[in-house]
């Protein structure tokens, strides 16, 4: 681990405002806790009375198993609390539900939502560390954490690398949060996807905006894969799934024109076949599952630094 | 009963005055206008002279664009607290859309809004109908009967009449009372879901955007449907640099276009939804453009393009915009800084001059809603505001006597301060 550096925020609602050694203090504090995960009693006492409440106005398996699970191995208490289909049905607003969440002392809150800035709201109002586990389209900084420790774990380092970004870069949660972090680090990074999926002014993030797959991917490192949301397209923005597939779906002929040690990541849920092929995804390239078991560690790396500026606070 | 204002610096473009001149003002009337009047008259016969010194004094002052929210939604505002924020604001009237509940597209509605007005007094108030309906956009609105009852221009504003043959009925229809159709220009289809400017920052943010394109397509159709129906069209709350463009070149083909600008878009940009942390006092609708859209906006004001500044005051209670930012409704409150900040930040850097912030805000909206005011040539009505053009004020919106809070400038500290108004030769008063 870094030595000087002292990790000082109390949220993480973006990567947007991290500096570089914070973004490694993170990476460096995961690793260590990688090895927890490969115990056989895969538990460690360090948070141990400390509550973290995982407030989710959306659902979401993979992200809130993630912080459960590396919650339980640092022995803090857990809490879900699912607003989906309780309060905002209800009426309740935002404010008054993270009042009500206050009062019961939590010491740290991971919320998803599904609009941009609510972490930002609850942050300037709870003394409880903050933890932006998605909030729309804007950040997911430990997304792009985990893919950042999965890509550094492969390549030894986040500089220097060519990385393609591919697919719906407009509305994908995980893309702003993976561009701040790569160009911080002193990566390249192209996004490519149809041009009905590409935000305004996307360049003004330092990337370079391709809108051709195989100029994407040309001698990349690294490639990521997003996730098509099929359930909430609107029919304007592709016309079919199997055109879609056709212009920038991922296939093994394709990918000839990467890097001969180019890794395949995606972060998941997939949908085989239309925006990456199953002997891709299954592949030797793809690191798709480390990404996974990545997560739990940055997770519990996250917990444990706001943790520790709670406490140093407290 | 006689009224001398003395020693003030006089502005009144209508005709070419600027300097330190007197005003008397007789029966509601402005009876005279001269260096040095002789106050020992207006004293003899009872009249009152007021000591302007140090203060400018113009026609009063129009906000042609504003949400009373009255009847339907007076926890938001009233016509008496949105008029006494008009009166503190150093406005003498006020022009008040149609989007209340129920809708202003009746007399009785009209003739409820004019009543509070009056039982309140702190400003004239000139209720817009709605052109369509119940604002449904469908079918015209019975027009006649609200011009009958005091209405001086239609709009559905909140919402875009949206449909071609509606839009070019209206622009005909309005023509037999010689009134302007005053268009929200917004295209819903392309602005669907957006709730800030699409760009850079709604990029960054993650926030659905709403395209100035949205806004020029429905200026573009409606200028051709000007032309084509010879009618009198208004753009509320022009935005965008292309927009103001199409305004440029409809006015130079000699179409009668005419458009207002609001405070919020000639000095913020949407980096601002940045900036200020998602904060729900910055959103409104149009949304903050960019910088270059921001900076057309100046040069029309300078080229003469805008007719008007206006504040598209938009009262939300303070429950309603504490939520997230996508949630929120669209807009802010403006008629108490106004003033303070187009003088503060158009009139002292020298973008424009006094006279011309004048134009923009009395002279300007008295001609295109054909109301009282708008010039202070003896013989009109004395509707006068005074202001201080040294006073410092930080913006405190605790302190606004409109029932909402919801504005993007809380703690500007600017100079301009109105002192008072006259409206029809009387002095205001209102709640302090």
């Amino acid at each position: 681990m870094s030595t000087e550096f002292h990790w000082s925020r109390k949220d993480l609602l973006g990567i947007a405002e991290l500096e570089p050694e914070e973004i490694t203090a993170v990476l460096d504090a995961a690793e260590s806790f990688q090895e927890v995960s490969a115990r056989a009693i895969k538990k460690v006492p360090t948070l141990r009375g400390q509550t973290v409440v995982n407030l989710f106005f959306e659902a979401s398996t993979r992200t809130r198993s993630s912080f459960e699970i590396a919650q339980k191995r640092l022995s803090a208490d857990g809490l879900n609390f699912s607003v989906s289909g309780s309060s905002l049905t209800k009426g309740e607003s935002l404010v008054d539900t993270a009042l009500t969440l206050q009062a019961m002392a939590p010491d740290l809150i991971v919320i998803r939502h599904a609009y941009p800035g609510a972490p930002q709201m609850l942050a300037r109002r709870l003394a409880a560390g903050v933890i932006n586990a998605g909030d729309g389209a804007h950040e997911h900084p430990t997304q792009a954490l985990l893919d950042a420790l999965t890509i550094r774990e492969r390549k030894g380092r986040l500089d220097g690398l060519k990385v393609a970004i591919i697919g719906d870069i407009e509305h994908c949660r995980v893309v702003r949060s993976n561009i701040h972090l790569l160009t911080k680090m002193g990566s390249e990074v192209v996004v490519a996807g149809p041009r009905t999926m590409m935000p305004a002014a996307i360049a003004k993030l330092g990337v370079t905006v391709s809108y051709d797959l195989d100029e994407a991917i040309a001698d990349a490192d690294v490639i990521m894969m997003l996730r098509i949301q099929l359930e909430r397209q609107s029919k304007m923005l592709f016309p079919s799934t199997r055109e879609y597939f056709r212009l920038f779906g991922l296939t093994r002929a394709r990918l000839q024109a990467a890097k001969d040690d180019v890794i395949i990541m995606h972060p998941g849920p997939m949908n085989r076949g239309v925006e990456i092929a199953s002997d891709v995804a299954d592949g030797s390239d793809s690191v798709i599952l480390e990404q996974v078991s990545n997560g739990v560690a940055i997770r519990m790396a996250v917990l444990y630094l706001l943790a520790g500026v709670r406490q140093a606070v407290a | 009963m006689s009224l001398l204002i003395k020693g003030g610096r006089l502005v009144d473009p209508t005709q070419e005055l600027d300097g330190e001149l007197d005003l008397l003002i007789e029966e509601g009337v402005v009876a005279r206008i001269g260096p040095d009047l002789e106050p020992g008259e207006v004293e003899a016969t009872g009249g009152e002279v007021r000591d302007a010194t140090g203060l400018v004094v113009t026609p009063g002052w129009i906000d042609m664009h504003i949400h009373l929210r009255e009847p339907g939604e007076e926890y938001k505002e009233t016509v008496a607290t949105g008029t006494a924020a008009a009166a503190a604001g150093g406005f003498t009237a006020v022009a008040c859309m149609a989007n209340t509940v129920p809708v202003n597209d009746n007399r009785s509605v009209t003739e409820h809004i004019l009543g509070e007005a009056e039982r309140a007094g702190y400003a004239r108030v000139h209720p817009i109908g709605a052109v369509s309906k119940g604002q449904q956009g469908e079918e015209l609105a019975e027009i006649a009967e609200m011009v009958s009852a005091g209405v001086v221009a239609v709009s559905d504003d909140g919402l875009p009449v949206a449909n071609s043959a509606l839009m070019r009925r209206a622009l005909e229809y309005a023509q037999h009372f010689d009134i302007p159709v005053i268009q929200h220009a917004q295209d819903l289809e392309l602005s669907a879901g957006g709730v800030m400017h699409e760009g850079e920052w709604s990029t960054r943010l993650g926030l659905p955007g709403w395209p100035g394109a949205a806004e020029d397509i429905v200026v573009a159709r409606d200028v051709l449907l000007t032309e084509d129906s010879g009618g009198r069209y208004h753009v509320a709350h022009l935005s965008t640099a292309r927009a103001l463009d199409l305004v440029r070149q409809a006015k130079a083909r000699g179409l009668r276009v005419t458009c207002e600008v609001t405070p919020h878009h000639l000095l913020l940009t949407d980096r601002l939804v940045a900036d200020s942390g998602f904060s729900p006092d910055v959103k409104m609708n149009p949304p903050l453009r960019s910088e270059d859209d921001r900076e057309a906006l100046i040069a029309g004001l300078i080229d003469g393009t805008v007719d008007a500044i206006a504040s598209d005051h938009a009262p939300h209670h303070r429950d309603e915009k504490d939520v997230e930012f996508s949630l929120a409704p669209f807009g802010i409150i403006g008629l108490e800084t106004n003033l303070a900040l187009c003088y503060d930040r158009l009139v002292r850097p020298g973008l424009i001059t006094l006279s011309r912030l004048v134009e923009l805000f009395s002279t300007g909206p008295a001609r295109l809603l054909g109301v009282p005011g708008g010039s202070l040539a003896p013989g009109s009505v004395a509707d006068v505001t005074l202001f201080d053009p040294e006073a410092k004020i930080t913006v405190a919106a605790e302190s606004f006597r409109s029932k909402s809070r919801n504005t993007p400038f809380e703690g500007w500290t600017l100079r301009g301060q109105p002192v008072g108004t006259i409206v029809g030769g009387r002095p205001v008063e209102f709640p302090s």
